[in-house]
């Protein structure tokens, strides 16, 4: 299509899914009215654009040249590969979800503790909505975040983890999405809820990836609760295909001494937003952002994260870095709110780019909003080429220039993967970053029309 | 072995080396001596191919071959070899990960076979116990946090994996205490042999107390100002440079 098309025209396809969605009427009241309350505001905000304080750096636009259609039982009926952090023999728990809805003949659950619910936001709404209804859709401004409000319009499916008081769920969870196309392009709006009661714990491994050729726009919204003392393990890896758009948006709120330690490796993806929000509203609560991307080609990756502060002695950490080769961009918005009494707050945060090519770019926007006076804040942003002293004291050792590089790439994003990740999951973050760096400039440059 | 005929050379447009000759045999050991500023360093770098040094006039020829138009891992597999003044550090990588990169990619070039992690720990270890190295340093990032000492002797520790034929040794005794430099002295001299032969770049006479020459030189504002035996060594303690900075 081509064309500049207003908001509303664009917004056509959504409402009339939404239309049809809740025809269905097998949703329950509540439901319904959250559908709609998204619905509308998605209609009063139209879709984000650059024009917006929050969107400056990373422009939708692209995709609105797609005829993105919702996806049916048909697409993506078979599946030829489920990518995974961990070998699936050492899988206990896995959930699959294709094109945004789940696959429970792809899908196995070991033996699970009492007082664990891990399954599919579609089968609960069926079965059990009363069981999530004081929970979804209740963090974050459906106003300020317009691509959540178009996830709740259309939210039926998604990856729910409910844990009692005192659950410590010992093996991690495999979540994996599959976005598959076959002759159309496709949206879906998988929306995951995530409820750690007192002193839980729990590890998830979420895993983005791709098959087909057709474009697919993949807008996620998760909402994680961490009760008192709870801790949640949050690894991502976002490999999707070139030929993606993978809007993603984390709502966290952390009572009294909760934990949350998430890392994202990016890979993939034409366009990628990985945006956290995380409210630490009880003392003691710590919040962990931390990941890495690997960008080339024309690829865009977008990292927001906000973290409010709003009471006393609370801390975040988040260190990112990346790499950008040929004309790849990067984005970077890290804000850090403490409120007023918030009082021996402790947030620091820190986002390195190394930059291999004179067209790639990254924006870094690090802000401090900061209203109380006995605080410890700090963010830093930097962004460079290869050491060249570096490069040549390992030439002068005989290693070929090439090889060299590589060394300097992998040291730079192995530091952080070893610093920050969870010590299971090096060796596969690793393999990652060697494939992502055996690949030559063009092998996977290109897009879908 | 070495050959460096009427060697002139800039950096950002100034001339810093301004017609060097110096021909070094197999197994000789010579000492380049001069004041800070006379081009020491600089002569280090370009016999090792470091970019930003221009070479406007002169040859290098290292066994016959055109040193300048081979790229610096070319020279490093022919068999050249500088001991860094500054060491750089390199976190993340761990050193006997560099160490094994490096020696492997000298022996495939060289045709030899390439050692697996086993066989290289196995021939590591030989080199690292003369040179009081400890395992706990080949497992951190190569040179990060490590003291002066420590990364001299693990610049020492570099030569004895890769085994060149002519090794440049750049102000390997800067920042050492007398200790530390008889162990680096130790492990270098450990590695002299009638094949091998060494430049050793120093400010000071103290290193050749070590490391005996056969051969000495004044770099004077770019030029070799004097050479002589090893006593030459012990003269310009005794004088100091003044008489070379002062004639040109």
């Amino acid at each position: 299509m081509a064309g500049i098309m207003t908001d509303t025209t664009a917004l056509q396809p959504y409402l009339a899914q939404h239309t049809a969605l809740q025809a269905q009427g097998q949703a329950a009241a509540w439901l319904g009215g959250l559908r709609d309350r998204g619905m509308q505001r998605l209609a009063e905000k139209g879709l984000p654009t650059p024009r917006v304080e929050a969107w400056k750096y990373t422009n939708l636009r692209p995709l609105l040249k797609h005829d993105f259609a919702a996806p049916t039982e048909e697409d993506g009926l078979r599946i030829d590969r489920i990518p995974s952090l961990q070998p699936a023999a050492e899988t206990t728990h896995r959930l699959v979800f294709v094109n945004g809805r789940f696959r429970s003949e792809l899908s196995h659950l070991g033996s699970l503790p009492e007082g664990v619910t891990i399954g599919s936001l579609a089968a609960l709404l069926r079965e059990a909505p009363q069981r999530i209804e004081p929970h979804l859709g209740r963090l974050g401004s459906l106003d300020e975040h317009p691509m959540v409000a178009l996830n709740t319009a259309l939210m039926e499916d998604g990856f729910v983890l409910l844990l009692d008081d005192g659950v410590v769920l010992a093996e991690p969870i495999d979540v994996v999405f599959i976005a598959a196309t076959g002759e159309r392009a496709l949206a879906f709006h998988p929306r995951n809820l995530m409820v750690l009661g007192r002193d839980s714990q729990a590890t998830v491994l979420e895993h983005h990836a791709g098959q087909g050729e057709q474009a697919t726009l993949s807008n996620l919204a998760t909402e994680a609760w961490i009760g008192a003392g709870a801790r949640l393990w949050h690894y991502r890896k976002q490999e999707e295909l070139r030929s993606a758009f993978h809007l993603s948006s984390t709502q966290l709120l952390l009572a009294r001494d909760a934990s949350y330690d998430s890392f994202v490796l990016s890979t993939g993806a034409r366009l990628s937003r990985n945006e956290v929000k995380a409210e630490l509203t009880g003392e003691g609560a710590e919040c962990h952002l931390n990941g890495a991307y690997l960008m080339r080609g024309e690829q865009h990756c977008d990292t927001t994260t906000v973290v409010e502060h709003k009471v006393p002695h609370t801390t975040c950490r988040e260190m990112f870095r990346g790499v950008l080769d040929d004309s790849a961009r990067a984005v970077f918005q890290g804000r850090i709110v403490v409120e007023p009494g918030a009082q021996k707050t402790d947030g620091h945060q820190l986002c390195q780019t190394l930059i291999l090519s004179d067209r790639a770019e990254i924006d870094a926007k690090p802000e401090l909003e900061i209203y109380a006076d006995d605080v410890k804040c700090s963010h830093g942003a930097t962004a460079g080429e290869l050491d060249d002293a570096a490069l040549f004291y390992l030439r002068s050792r005989g290693i070929p220039e090439a090889r060299a590089r590589h060394i300097l790439i992998e040291s730079f994003l192995g530091e952080a993967v070893q610093k920050i990740a969870a010590e299971g999951l090096c060796p596969a973050l690793l393999s990652s970053v060697a494939n992502w760096l055996a690949q030559t400039h063009d092998e996977t440059h290109g897009e879908a029309a | 072995m070495l050959d460096i005929k009427n060697l002139h050379a800039t950096v950002d447009g100034k001339p810093i080396l301004k017609g060097i000759d110096l021909s070094i045999a197999p197994g000789e050991v010579h000492a380049i001596m001069g004041p800070n500023g006379s081009g020491k360093s600089t002569l280090a770098y370009i016999l090792t191919g470091r970019e930003g040094y221009e070479v406007t006039q002169g040859e290098i020829l290292f066994e016959g071959q055109d040193l300048l138009e081979m790229e610096p891992e070319e020279r490093a597999v022919a068999g050249v070899f500088l001991a860094f003044q500054y060491p750089v550090e390199i976190p993340g990588v761990p050193n006997t990960t560099f160490l094994k990169e490096a020696a492997n990619a000298v022996r495939k070039a060289r045709g030899e076979k390439e050692l697996d992690a086993l066989g290289f720990l196995k021939f590591v270890r030989e080199k690292t116990k003369a040179l009081g190295i400890s395992d706990e340093m080949l497992k951190r990032a190569v040179n990060a946090g490590f003291s002066g000492g420590e990364k001299k002797r693990n610049e020492v520790l570099q030569m004895a994996v890769l085994e060149p034929r002519l090794a440049v040794l750049d102000e390997t005794d800067s920042g050492l205490d007398i200790d530390a430099l008889k162990t680096v002295a130790d492990g270098v001299n450990a590695l002299r042999g009638p094949e091998r032969s060494m430049l050793v770049i120093t400010h000071y006479q103290r290193l050749l107390e070590y490391i005996v020459p056969d051969r000495v030189h004044v770099l004077a504002q770019g030029r070799i100002a004097k050479s002589g035996g090893k006593e030459l060594a012990l003269e310009l303690e005794e004088k100091g440079y003044a008489e070379f900075t002062a004639a040109a």
